[in-house]
């Protein structure tokens, strides 16, 4: 192996290894982060009997744990290239929209009474992941 | 904008894996810039520069 192609070598491996391991970090706290919002949705209910104290604690431990997420998430981006980063801002926006619009008129539907059930905070949750997942995907397509 | 990227680094019998590690940007970026899909910023434009041994200007041209 040349110098150069050595070196190329060494680069690569920093580069993937940065990613990789950004990866790894953000699902990491993401999990953790899943885990104490279960916990502090049904730890009261199933295992402490709404013990105050305990569910101020983890309600806090579960939005310290959200934080830490975030910014992992944004080291994550950070580790990108720009390309990928672009495609990333641009899914954001699409999802940001989106979710305001789209939220804001089925919770209309709601208020006004033209839906026969309950415009949730979960509904709206979900058809967040599903849109920048869609919109990570065509701007994936959109640059192969 | 066009440029030379496929060129350059078929004389060098380059990979757009090899290419990307060397710019350490994704294979996806690469690519994109190779078929005119993604122009890349100036730093990494002057890094490909670099890279090649050339000017930013024998590599990328403006198409007006």
């Amino acid at each position: 192996m040349t110098d150069s192609n050595k070196e190329i070598a060494s680069k690569a491996a920093s580069f993937q290894q940065k990613n990789r391991s950004n990866t790894t970090r953000l699902g990491f706290w993401t999990a953790i982060w899943l885990l104490s919002m279960a916990l502090s949705n049904f730890g009261p209910r199933f295992i402490w009997d709404f013990n105050t104290a305990i569910t101020t604690i983890m309600v806090l431990l579960n939005l310290a744990l959200g934080l830490k997420m975030i910014l992992s998430n944004i080291d994550h981006i950070k580790g990108l290239d720009e390309l990928q980063q672009r495609i990333q801002l641009n899914a954001m926006a699409v999802t940001l929209g989106l979710s305001i619009v789209v939220g804001l008129t089925y919770s209309n539907l709601d208020v006004l009474k033209l839906i026969n059930f309950h415009a949730e905070i979960s509904h709206l949750v979900i058809f967040i992941g599903v849109t920048y997942l869609i919109a990570t995907f065509i701007g994936n397509r959109k640059f192969q | 904008m066009k440029n030379k990227l496929k060129v350059l680094r078929a004389e060098r019998d380059w990979t757009q894996a090899q290419l990307a590690e060397a710019l350490e940007v994704s294979r996806q970026t690469i690519n994109a810039i190779e078929k005119g899909k993604f122009d890349p910023s100036l730093p990494l434009a002057f890094k490909a520069a670099r890279l090649f041994k050339l000017s930013i200007e024998e590599i990328f041209h403006d198409e007006a």
